[in-house]
């Protein structure tokens, strides 16, 4: 119990925050419901995908800055291929574009492991060609997407013999993420390479003198990290019916989530599902500050105040933890 | 019965750019063979060790393992044939718990768990995370990894530096009885009383060349130095005359420390620090001398107790206000004390040329002539002086000594200087100790190697359980009695000293 509470310290503080803040939302806006629950997940979702990417490389010692620009271009492709195609040609869009990603974010890891050129220079550059290819696949938003996929992240998930209050609280955006989440998540964890990827990132010389292929772990935490862009492209596809060539706020949003998730960013440390919660925290303060009609710019400034408050209290905790 | 070798390597050749770090190193391990791979820093082990281990490439050479030649091109493959380290540094990973570690390396558990226990730590929890565990038993751990997969060849580089007696005792052991199971191990050590007590053979290198193949019989360690040396060198106690001494005996005490209490670690600590003295420390592994030399340096504050400096008492906020005061510490791990990537001169000039008062450019001829004759004084090899992270362990030391030489500190806190670096640079390290002590400056010498107290100090302070047991003249310092007040005994106390080597862990054993 100890251990789990020690592990699952930082995880189990960002629920309460959550939940707390919940009380929050519902004290400013009594009316808050069920339907804005389901808008908030359909809003995070794309976050969310962005600081899993993220994540995963920040395990393995790295930083991925690519990230935004890799989901805009994979969102744009998806919409373009879409754009008037048949609803089944959807079928194969969807594969296409999740293999895509992980074929350019495995281009991110090899190009760091045989360059030797530092990651942040490498996905910086990424970030350019990648924002750049994402314009000349769309000059402007637009393109269609399946109507199925659409679907796929509004309305709930309707669970035969629950009554349809409790239902109304079970967007399908948020089945959707656990899902593509778990997909990946739990059998990585579970193996050799999930052990090799927080090998990398606590201490490269340690795994390699353990045997660790270094390098390919490396080239697979990007490949993956690519995935997951892929997902949060596609996440946006779904949302909007569209694509937009110009990437979106996520590449800082997923750094933000990862360090407020309690991912150390010298990497080895943390899980996924602190980042997650992360993301709903930061996005449900959001919500809050726009309900208090706080002025937009003085918003930016509480989530900073609120990120650094946070890393620091857990900080202290663990300081007094261990004395 | 066989005799071919275990291990058959020859002709290995490294160059690192334009300097070789090894031209043609040899080494042929017998089963059941405890072999001594010894050699001065920068002769070539730790490079020949990489190579052997698959964590380098050798530009040439072969390697046989059983009669068959193998391309050992990473740690896996090295695992694979069967050949096994132990580095220097622990290799668990950081973040990881033990059991992580295991999967990761795909060791068994039960064996490991039997081999922990075998080699002294009865209370290991396994889902500990590699980072809270203490240095020593890390060491320990990285060893009982091995150890559980059954490695033909099993090589450990500096094994028992940096553990307490009572786990060296039981690793030694276990070396010893593999050995005796017909399995080889590589031994590497600067400890000669190890070499003699383990080894069967030893294989000495110089300048990355295998410079001869001894038996180890009693006697054999004036050969050993002098291969590793090249020449023949006297076997000197650092002569320290008593009327130096005497001559120079000032008014007051350079430094007091008076009931000097640290958090847990350390309580009632109280002695006086002379001019002209080097004072030694001797203490089991984790007793508050880390705490002890961290207070005198500035960088931890003292939570009771006074220091006082030339009779005026001081409080130090941060190691500055402590060099100000003439104190410098030399840590015991050189990469606490380095800027690893710049240079020697970069390195050396740093405590004297950049303090921010001094405003505008560095006196640069200036601070290449204190720099030069520093490096002079101490003799520091500079082929690589470009980054001082490619000098190898001993000269390292030297640097961080050199510095403080260079900015004329009065007082060094030198923290177990010569921990992993070869013989001869421990004789350079001795005599430049007694000779700083001969121009009046003073010395606080901590050591992990007992037989150099009676080389360089001139009084000991022995600290246990972050207490003072006693003070000694070195006249009366002689090993046993240092052991036994390092665990707590007085001198005259008679008692069995292994019943009460650790209070804590009755199990964890007893000492020679």
């Amino acid at each position: 119990m100890s251990h789990f509470l020690r592990r699952q310290g930082w995880v189990t503080g960002l629920f309460a925050l959550l939940i707390v803040l919940f009380i929050a939302t519902k004290l400013i806006q009594p009316g808050y419901g069920s339907g804005d629950f389901g808008s908030l997940a359909r809003a995070v979702l794309p976050y969310a995908f962005a600081v899993a990417a993220q994540t995963v490389v920040v395990i393995a010692g790295g930083i991925d800055l690519s990230v935004a620009a890799m989901m805009a271009l994979t969102s744009v492709t998806a919409a373009s291929m879409m754009a008037g195609a048949s609803e089944e040609y959807a079928l194969f869009v969807v594969p296409f574009v999740l293999a895509m990603g992980f074929v350019l974010g495995a281009l991110n890891g090899l190009l760091i492991v045989v360059t030797r050129v530092p990651d942040i220079v490498v996905t910086l550059a990424m970030l350019f060609v990648l924002q750049g290819a994402a314009l000349l696949v769309l000059g402007a938003p637009g393109g269609g997407a399946a109507e199925w996929l659409k679907a796929m992240i509004s309305g709930t998930v309707p669970i035969p013999g629950l009554p349809d209050t409790i239902d109304a609280w079970l967007p399908k955006a948020l089945l959707v993420l656990v899902v593509c989440l778990c997909i990946v998540w739990i059998p990585l964890r579970r193996s050799r390479l999930g052990l090799s990827i927080y090998a990398i990132g606590s201490s490269e010389l340690a795994a390699f003198r353990s045997g660790v292929p270094v390098a390919r772990t490396r080239i697979i935490a990007y490949a993956l990290s690519g995935l997951f862009a892929a997902m949060g492209g596609l996440a946006l596809t779904m949302s909007t019916g569209i694509g937009a060539p110009i990437p979106g706020p996520y590449l800082l949003a997923s750094v933000a989530a990862v360090v407020l998730g309690g991912v150390a960013l010298g990497g080895g440390k943390g899980g996924l599902l602190g980042p997650i919660v992360a993301v709903f925290v930061l996005r449900l303060v959001r919500t809050d500050l726009t309900l208090l009609a706080i002025d937009p710019n003085v918003t930016a400034i509480i989530e900073g105040l609120i990120m650094v408050a946070v890393v620091m209290f857990g900080a202290f905790i663990t300081m007094r933890g261990r004395q | 019965m066989t005799t071919s070798p275990l291990l058959d390597a020859s002709g290995v050749a490294k160059n690192y750019g334009a300097v070789a770090a090894l031209r043609n190193a040899s080494l042929s391990v017998l089963p059941g063979e405890v072999h001594a791979l010894m050699g001065a820093n920068g002769a070539g082990k730790s490079t020949l060790v990489k190579i052997l281990t698959g964590a380098i490439q050798a530009n040439a050479g072969r390697i046989l393992i059983r009669g068959e030649a193998r391309d050992i091109r990473s740690p896996a493959a090295a695992r694979r044939a069967g050949l096994l380290p132990v580095y220097q540094e622990p290799s668990l990973i950081p973040d990881l718990d033990v059991l992580s570690n295991l999967r990761l390396t795909g060791t068994p558990v039960e064996p490991f768990r039997a081999w922990v226990r075998e080699l002294g730590i009865p209370d290991l929890d396994l889902r500990d995370t590699a980072r809270d565990i203490p240095l020593a038993v890390l060491r320990v751990l990285d060893l009982a990894r091995a150890l559980a997969v059954e490695p033909d060849v099993l090589l450990l580089d500096e094994m028992t530096a940096a553990l307490p007696a009572n786990l060296a005792e039981k690793v030694l052991e276990v070396v010893r009885r593999q050995g005796d199971a017909g399995r080889a191990v590589i031994f590497i050590s600067h400890r000669f009383v190890e070499i003699a007590a383990l080894c069967d053979r030893a294989t000495v290198l110089r300048d990355g060349e295998t410079v001869g193949v001894v038996d180890i019989v009693p006697g054999i360690e004036e050969k050993i130095v002098e291969l590793m040396l090249g020449t023949r060198i006297v076997k000197t106690q650092v002569a320290r005359s008593a009327s130096e001494k005497a001559a120079v005996t000032p008014a007051r005490p350079r430094i007091t420390v008076h009931s000097l209490r640290v958090g847990t670690k350390l309580s009632d600590i109280s002695f006086d620090l002379w001019d002209g003295e080097v004072a030694g420390v001797v203490a089991l592994e984790g007793q508050g001398q880390d705490e002890l030399f961290a207070a005198l340096a500035g960088s931890i504050k003292p939570s009771g107790g006074t220091i006082e400096v030339d009779g005026s008492p001081v409080k130090f906020a941060h190691p500055i206000d402590a060099i100000r005061a003439g104190i410098a510490y030399v840590p015991g791990d050189r990469s606490e004390a380095l800027a690893m990537q710049r240079s020697v001169r970069e390195n050396i000039a740093l405590p004297f040329s950049a303090a921010l008062r001094n405003w505008g450019p560095i006196a640069m001829r200036k601070e290449r002539a204190t720099v030069a004759s520093a490096i002079q004084r101490l003799q520091i090899d500079t082929r690589a002086q470009g980054e001082v992270q490619r000098l190898s362990g001993g000269n390292q030391q030297k640097v961080t000594i050199a510095r403080w030489i260079a900015a004329d500190a009065r007082t060094i806190l030198c923290f177990d200087p010569t921990r992993g670096i070869d013989v001869g640079t421990k004789q350079e390290i001795y005599k430049l100790l007694r000779e700083l002590a001969g121009h009046g400056k003073s010395v606080l010498f901590y050591t992990s190697e007992l037989e150099e107290v009676q080389r360089v100090c001139d009084r000991v302070i022995v600290i246990f359980g972050g207490r003072l047991v006693d003070i000694f003249p070195v006249e009366e310092a002689d090993e046993p009695a240092l052991m036994r007040a390092a665990y707590g005994l007085p001198r005259g106390a008679k008692a069995d000293v292994g019943i009460l080597a650790d209070p804590q862990s009755p199990s964890s054993g007893t000492i020679p």
